[in-house]
């Protein structure tokens, strides 16, 4: 691609405090307009990689977002630029109601408490939640968290999407809701799941991550084929129901 | 989950649940300091148990919830009442459990008319220092879930045939759950970063101090004063 990338990474490298290396050395863009799938063994680096594009993480290494390069000074413009969905919609829905979460964001941007709320309230109903504004987050199914989880981020006006395993914990008419929903948006996005179905129908390019490396990168159905990343191929279904 | 009680009380709807965060602190602070100050005697008591149980029942918060909860200060407030009762000062010891509870139940009936965020932000804006009232803050939302934690421990516990944890499993346990409270509240601090928080929670609602507000607070503090007065005359 010609384009100049949204997200630049060279060499990334990072080790937790118990020594673990998490990623070693790794390379990726992601280009305007794209979707990209990451997949891998768990414990492969796919999520601690994800936390470096919204500088939770830093490591070792060359992280630039939008031209920005993850640095302490960039970090507010860089977080407003990467929504970061987490895997475990419980850990990003923490204020009393609904609304006042998903104005969160927001918020911290520096808009009013009426601007706030009216970014909140359309970033609610593009993901069909408005009735439930006024409610307790803890009182909402899995899906309905979820999708309180991306208004959440959506509320920020991100340029990019990092979406940590967004099926998980789903039932599966939510998780073709969520499909629905996430397909529709038009942000580049970056996909973390074990779902080829799901990596199929949103990605164009999957990346496979082993062992804190970058192991291949193709078109989705190349990469799922090559590693046997299908939950449940045709064939053991249909040697499971004989 | 329990933990969500008085999180669940403070978003009712009542006189006292919509009066400013700050009010409410400083009519709390009346009250305390006049309790703190009243030598009490068992009408005394009684005096203030009434105030406090008015403005329970005006705030449509469960009286024997919120006293039962109450409950939790007395352990500590009754070890220190053990040193006076033993030192032969019994009116001491009754006097220091009673103040002890009543503040706790007071406190109580701010925390469930103020949302914390609400809360916190009124302390900021009395004078309170930011750091002390950031601590208050993730202590408050940490403390849940560390009580979540626990009891997802507790179901899985139980699940597995579980019942009565002994010593040895029991600090066994309490490492588990600290570890997975830490490692939870991390991903809930992850969570907050991601999304620009820088320290502060802003609120969708501006704190404007209503006529309402200043009649709350006016008559909060007359009647604290008005009782410290009569209670004290009469000891």
């Amino acid at each position: 691609m010609n384009a100049r990338p949204l997200i630049e990474i060279r060499g990334l490298r990072y080790r937790y405090d118990d020594g673990t290396v998490a990623l070693d050395g790794v390379d990726f863009q992601l280009f305007p307009g794209e979707s990209v799938v990451l997949l891998g063994p768990n414990g492969s680096g796919k999520t601690t990689f994800a936390h470096h594009l919204n500088g939770l993480l830093r490591g070792e290494g060359f992280v630039s977002v939008c031209g920005l390069e993850v640095e302490q000074k960039n970090l507010a413009e860089i977080r407003r630029k990467v929504g970061l969905v987490f895997q475990d919609s419980d850990e990003q829905l923490f204020m009393p109601s609904v609304l006042e979460d998903v104005a969160f964001g927001p918020l911290n941007a520096g808009r009013t408490p009426e601007e706030a709320t009216a970014i909140a309230l359309a970033a609610l109903d593009q993901t069909g939640m408005r009735y439930a504004a006024g409610r307790a987050p803890y009182h909402l199914s899995a899906g309905e968290k979820k999708r309180v989880a991306v208004a959440g981020v959506l509320a920020m006006k991100p340029e990019i999407l990092v979406l940590d395993e967004p099926t998980t914990f789903l039932d599966p008419p939510a998780q073709r809701d969520l499909v629905k929903l996430l397909g529709g948006l038009g942000q580049s996005k970056i996909l973390i799941t074990h779902d080829a179905g799901l990596a199929r129908a949103l990605a164009s390019r999957a990346v496979f991550f082993e062992r804190g490396k970058i192991a291949a990168e193709g078109p989705v159905a190349e990469i799922v084929e090559r590693f046997g990343w299908e939950a449940a191929p045709p064939a053991v279904t249909a040697a499971a129901q004989n | 989950m329990h933990h969500v009680v008085l999180e669940r009380w403070s978003r009712g709807a009542s006189f006292l649940h919509s009066r400013d965060a700050r009010v409410k602190i400083l009519v709390l602070l009346a009250y305390l300091v006049a309790l703190a100050t009243t030598p009490l005697t068992p009408a005394a008591g009684a005096c203030y148990a009434a105030l406090l149980g008015v403005a329970i029942v005006a705030a449509r918060l469960p009286l024997a919830g919120l006293a039962l909860r109450a409950a939790a200060v007395l352990p500590f407030a009754g070890t220190f009442a053990l040193f006076s009762l033993l030192a032969g000062d019994g009116a001491r010891a009754a006097s220091l459990v009673a103040k002890s509870y009543l503040s706790a139940a007071a406190a109580l009936a701010l925390a469930g008319t103020t949302s914390m965020p609400k809360l916190v932000r009124a302390l900021e804006s009395l004078g309170v220092p930011r750091f002390l009232t950031l601590v208050i803050q993730f202590l408050y939302r940490y403390l849940f879930v560390i009580s979540e934690q626990a009891q997802h421990m507790r179901l899985a516990a139980l699940a597995r045939g579980g019942g009565r944890l002994r010593f040895t499993h029991a600090a066994g346990a309490a490492a588990t759950l600290f570890g997975r409270s830490y490692s939870r509240a991390e991903g809930i601090h992850g969570a907050m970063l991601a999304r620009g928080f820088h320290g502060r929670m802003e609120l969708l609602a501006d704190a404007r101090l209503g006529a309402a507000d200043v009649l709350f607070l006016v008559a909060g503090v007359a009647a604290a004063v008005a009782l410290r007065l009569m209670t004290g005359a009469a000891a």
